[in-house]
């Protein structure tokens, strides 16, 4: 347990490396330059409540604006350019993030709420590596295995959540661009700063004026952009109920649709786990960014006879987890991306209770302003129960037990998701055999939540569809065939 | 010449390795392509739909888990059956879809030999769109493709056998299991393709036959919870994009229909389109 | 609660009844997986201890040195320097805590038992044939004798690996068990030389044996060997003893040794004290730094702490 003789003393990350502008456009043809209805909106830190700037709210006329740049962009300078041109661009992009990429993790933690030692160790790291890993990709794709000649969509509408800012900017753009595309890009509500720095970074790598596009906004801007008939292809992640809208609203056009949605993963432990490092796998799967993770391993399953060692050597591990300031480098869980989100979380948890489930969190101080929820535990949960159906998007773990590895199987691909699971066991065959029957875009076994560009990432069923990272990443991002009666 | 009276075919649904008739009990008339009499075929309804469904879902871990070999080689064993009717394949397509024999016969050759193409490729697509990805850290990491599950085909409607084939082919070559909509105006290859499939090794359900109208029946496959995808290249450009938003329920994977040229190189994407890719992590470690 | 651990004490006589059952337990014990491991050790590891936490880590981390001199040309002269600075490590300031312990060859104790008498410091004695182990079992029970009447308070034994490596477990285990008798009142620390056992699983077995053997502490190295002690090695150490005594109730010590150079190292093994095993074992009678170019660079640490410069090794003293 996390003694209380060995106090560590606040470590806080300097803010002194941002400079933060009071008020941010919308980036639209390489410049940041105002909305036409001059609405504006604030993001804040979700650690403190502190407003951290303004930023310009995109109506449909700024959508339209960004869309027919992008699309000036595509057909007058990139498509035309030599992809080695292009490769080249991403890769100077790639290395003005490593130069900057203290500025933009403490900008990410800011302004989502994440631990600086995941933005610094996590997040802006891979966002570095998958810039390099497409910039190398761009004069290489007729061997990508997509014909000899793959072409590009034209202009890519992208739309992306506030978990991971950055990192899913990199996912969207990265692969985009190298394929010969240009975008508009629509960064959260609540975490649009990292990728307005971005644009900056654009300008400084001379990126031309037009590739790359970022509109701020909520769900109006986001429908505008993919509602866009100048749009050739959409890439959206987030949650399953706007993937389903953005299925229905492109249906029937030619746009190309990549979705990556929810999660509701099964961590598998059996009783020949590595215990220890299985704990940290749990840890990990749900605890890692507040929960706040699509592929969060949200019902941990474990095999009945090792079930109370797992979840109290489980328990004794979050005494040690510290929940505080996301810019404190000693941080493990910082703050709720938003006050929406804290309700649901709560609201959840509560349902949990009241049907019936045990709740548990480590003692934990919560902060007086600011979101936040403590990492918390429910065992004697069932398959019945919400929290073990509904993705919480939070620091809450569901225990469930099984008995043999056909009933682990059966519970974890028992819900319309399909992203993840993890398998804790060393036998071998066991791991290959789960590895074959769990419905799911991606198995950790003894391992979770690792991220890298060339692994393709994505979801079964209603988690989605299309693979992001490694050159499957690619195809979401080049003309490779059906996209529709005209074509 | 002899008197003989001949005995007549009745046109039946294929359902669970089964030759049911629709539930409903009606069946629609079919006419050659100048409108002459054929046959009656059976008319099927929201509840054929609703048991192909249920026959493709229950023979799906079976087949998908079956080995990439044996895939191989029940679907080879199809291209020979296929060779042995070629006689009433070219008579049901010369009249169906008011071919000259000659290009009848090329049809049906084409059919069969699309079939042989697709049936090697069932142990070649997992190495050519697999991968080992080279991942920064002490891993190994695969990516692998995977049967998407219960895919609803509506066949062409112009290309009664050779459409057909390019489209059931590819989605079963991988372990898919499927429901299809045969060509509404000539369905009679389809019911045929049936009763090839019947004798040969393909195991029941895997693939389901129905014959009826694309607009009663598709919305049906489209709306299903329990289909994992749609092949919509047999729905007209109205109808697929009803079929589309209805298939957003549960995610279906959509293949939106596509004027298609069948005589030409198929390429991958009708594979690719109902694979799912997997990826897996180990660490290395002593 | 229930526990991580598979055993309950009254089982300790059962499992130690044969070989195999003996065998069975230790290979039943849960696995290791490194990469996890290690990434565990790197996750605390980049945790940043500054200004008071730091003060206080360093100030403890003089205070669980077992200060070592294992050379074959040690003196009585260099033990009773070495003495000297155990006591008053910074001879300008009182207030620097003593070590926890000398460490020396079985020969000098007398000479470090004499130097420390009264002073708190305890006077540790390698034994058993270190570092090899190579010897007969009478020889290794005399050395262990011959030390303990000298004036050792505590006893660090090294197994037979040769024997661990082989899968005779149960010979390990009585040769700990004699050599635990031979102590008599001393304190028996056991000695794995984890840099020869090439796996964690193996460190995390014979930290077991170890421990059923009736060892007060389990220690990582000799020194004499590479990789010495490593942060993922103390850590499955410290997993061992907390589901040790969460199994039997008794508490057991860890020492890493060897290859613990800088405060910054020091600092690292003390987070990973505090978050696998927790506040019981932050205290030097359950955990010991085992080193001798250690403490000048703590010392170092702590005068730019409180003075605010950076200091420079001229002005400690070098044994």
């Amino acid at each position: 347990m996390a003694g209380k003789k060995f106090t560590y003393a606040p470590a806080p990350e300097s803010r002194a490396i941002l400079d933060l502008r009071s008020s941010y456009g919308l980036f639209i043809g390489g410049e940041f330059v105002d909305s036409i209805d001059g609405r504006t909106f604030k993001t804040i830190s979700p650690a403190t409540e502190e407003v951290l700037a303004e930023v310009t709210e995109a109506g449909e006329a700024d959508v339209d604006r960004a869309v027919q740049a992008a699309r000036r962009a595509y057909e007058r300078i990139w498509s035309k350019l030599a992809p080695r041109e292009r490769g080249k661009y991403l890769y100077r992009i790639a290395r003005i993030v490593q130069e900057r990429a203290r500025e933009l993790a403490v900008l990410e933690s800011l302004d989502n709420g994440k631990p600086i030692r995941e933005s610094r160790d996590v997040d802006i790291p891979l966002v570095a590596a998958y810039f390099f890993y497409y910039a190398g990709w761009a004069d290489k794709l007729p061997y990508a295995g997509f014909g000899p000649d793959p072409r590009p969509l034209g202009v890519a509408g992208q739309v992306i959540p506030w978990n991971f800012p950055l990192l899913m900017l990199a996912w969207k753009i990265a692969p985009a661009l190298a394929c010969g595309n240009t975008v508009v890009l629509k960064p959260a509500e609540t975490t649009p700063l990292t990728a307005l720095l971005f644009a900056e970074i654009c300008q400084q790598a001379d990126l031309p004026p037009g590739v790359v596009n970022i509109v701020t906004g909520a769900g109006e801007t986001g429908r505008a952009l993919v509602e866009h008939s100048g749009v050739d292809k959409v890439a959206f992640t987030g949650s399953t109920e706007v993937g389903k809208m953005i299925a229905r609203s492109t249906a029937g056009s030619k746009k190309k649709v990549t979705l990556e949605l929810g999660g509701k993963a099964a961590n598998i432990v059996f009783d020949d786990a590595p215990i220890d490092q299985a704990v940290e796998g749990i840890v990990n799967g749900i605890f890692f960014n507040q929960g706040h993770v699509c592929c969060a391993g949200s019902r941990l399953l474990v095999q009945e006879n090792v079930a109370d060692i797992v979840v109290s050597s489980l328990k004794r591990r979050l005494g040690t987890l510290r929940l505080g300031d996301p810019l404190d480098k000693n941080t493990d869980v910082g703050a709720i991306n938003s006050a929406e989100q804290l309700a649901r979380i709560r609201e959840l948890s509560d349902v949990g209770e009241e049907e019936g489930a045990e709740r548990w969190s480590p003692p934990c101080e919560l902060p007086d302003r600011g979101f936040w929820f403590p990492p918390t535990v429910f065992t004697g949960v069932t398959q019945a129960h919400r929290i073990a159906r509904e993705e919480i998007f939070g620091p809450v773990l569901s225990v469930l037990t099984f008995r043999t590895p056909a009933e682990a199987v059966e519970k974890a691909n028992n819900t319309p998701y399909g992203l993840s699971a993890g398998v804790w066991t060393e036998k071998g065959s066991l791991i290959l055999w789960m590895a074959n029957q769990l419905r799911a875009g991606v198995v950790w076994a003894n391992t979770f939540n690792r991220f890298d560009p060339t692994s393709p990432f994505g979801g079964y069923k209603e988690s989605g569809f299309g693979r992001e990272g490694g050159r499957h990443g690619l195809e979401a991002y080049l003309a490779t065939g059906n996209r529709g009666r005209d074509v | 010449m002899s008197d003989r009276l001949s005995v007549r075919k009745t046109y039946k649904l294929y359902v669970g390795g089964k030759f049911p008739r629709s539930e409903s009990g009606r069946s629609y008339e079919v006419t050659d392509a100048k409108g002459g009499f054929l046959a009656n075929a059976a008319l099927a309804s929201r509840k054929d739909a609703r048991d192909a469904v249920q026959a493709a879902r229950k023979a799906l871990p079976e087949w998908s888990a079956a080995t990439a070999y044996n895939r191989g080689q029940v679907l080879y064993r199809v291209a020979e059956l296929l060779e042995g009717r070629r006689g009433q394949f070219v008579a049901e397509v010369a009249a169906g879809e008011g071919l000259t024999t000659r290009k009848a016969e090329a049809a049906v050759d084409a059919a069969t030999d699309r079939w042989v193409w697709y049936a090697g490729w069932a142990d070649k697509i997992m190495q050519v769109q697999g991968s080992a990805n080279p991942v920064a850290g002490p891993y190994f990491d695969f990516s692998i493709p995977e049967p998407t599950g219960v895919v609803a085909v509506l066949a062409p409607q112009g290309s009664s056998l050779l459409g057909l084939v390019s489209v059931v082919a590819p989605v079963i070559v991988a372990g898919n299991t499927c429901v299809v909509l045969a060509s509404e105006r000539a369905p009679l290859p389809a019911v045929t393709l049936s009763e090839v499939l019947a004798t040969s090794d393909l195991p029941g359900g895997v693939v389901n036959l129905l014959t009826g109208r694309v607009a009663e029946v598709a919305p049906w496959l489209a709306s299903h919870m329990d289909v994992n995808a749609i092949d919509l290249v047999g729905a007209g450009s109205d109808q697929a994009i009803d079929l589309e938003v209805a298939a957003a329920d549960n995610l279906k994977r959509v293949l939106r229909p596509t004027d298609e040229d069948w005589a030409s190189e198929p390429g991958l994407h009708r594979m690719l389109a109902f694979l799912e890719t997997k990826t897996v992590w180990h660490p290395i470690g002593v | 609660m229930t526990t991580t651990a598979p055993l309950q004490v009254e089982r300790i006589s059962e499992v130690t009844a044969s070989d195999a059952s003996l065998r069975g337990f230790l290979h039943g014990l849960p696995g290791v997986d490194q990469v996890g491991a290690e990434a565990r050790v790197a996750t605390m590891s980049s945790r940043s201890i500054k200004t008071t936490a730091k003060q206080w880590a360093i100030d403890l981390a003089i205070s669980m040195i077992d200060l070592t001199t294992l050379e074959g040309q040690d003196t009585p002269g260099k033990v009773r320097a070495l003495c000297a600075k155990a006591m008053r490590p910074d001879p300008s300031d009182p207030s620097v805590p003593r070590v926890a312990a000398i460490c020396v060859y079985s020969d000098l104790v007398a000479v470090a038992a004499h130097e420390l008498r009264g002073s708190g410091v305890k006077v540790a004695s390698v034994a058993t044939a270190f570092p090899s182990g190579r010897a007969s079992m009478a020889v290794k029970l005399q050395d262990t004798r011959d030390a303990v009447a000298a004036g050792a308070d505590e006893i660090d034994m090294v197994i037979d690996r040769g024997a661990f490596l082989s899968g005779r477990y149960l010979e390990v285990y009585d040769e700990i068990l004699a050599v635990k008798e031979a102590c008599g009142h001393a304190h028996l620390k056991v000695i794995l030389e984890t840099g020869e056992l090439g796996t964690y699983d193996n460190v995390r077995r014979a930290s077991w044996l170890a421990m059923l053997a009736g060892g007060d502490f389990i220690k990582t190295s000799t020194g004499k060997v590479s990789p010495a002690a490593t942060l993922p090695v103390t850590m499955i150490m410290l997993e061992a003893v907390r589901d040790f005594r969460d199994s039997t109730g008794r508490q057991i010590g860890v020492k890493p040794a060897g290859g613990i150079r800088s405060s910054k190292d020091a600092i690292k093994h003390l987070v990973v004290v505090n978050e696998t095993a927790g506040d019981d074992w932050l205290d030097p009678d359950w955990f010991r730094l085992g080193a001798s170019s250690l403490l000048n660079d703590l010392l170092m640490q702590r005068t730019k702490i409180a003075t605010g410069r950076y200091s420079g090794p001229d002005y400690f003293t070098l044994d």
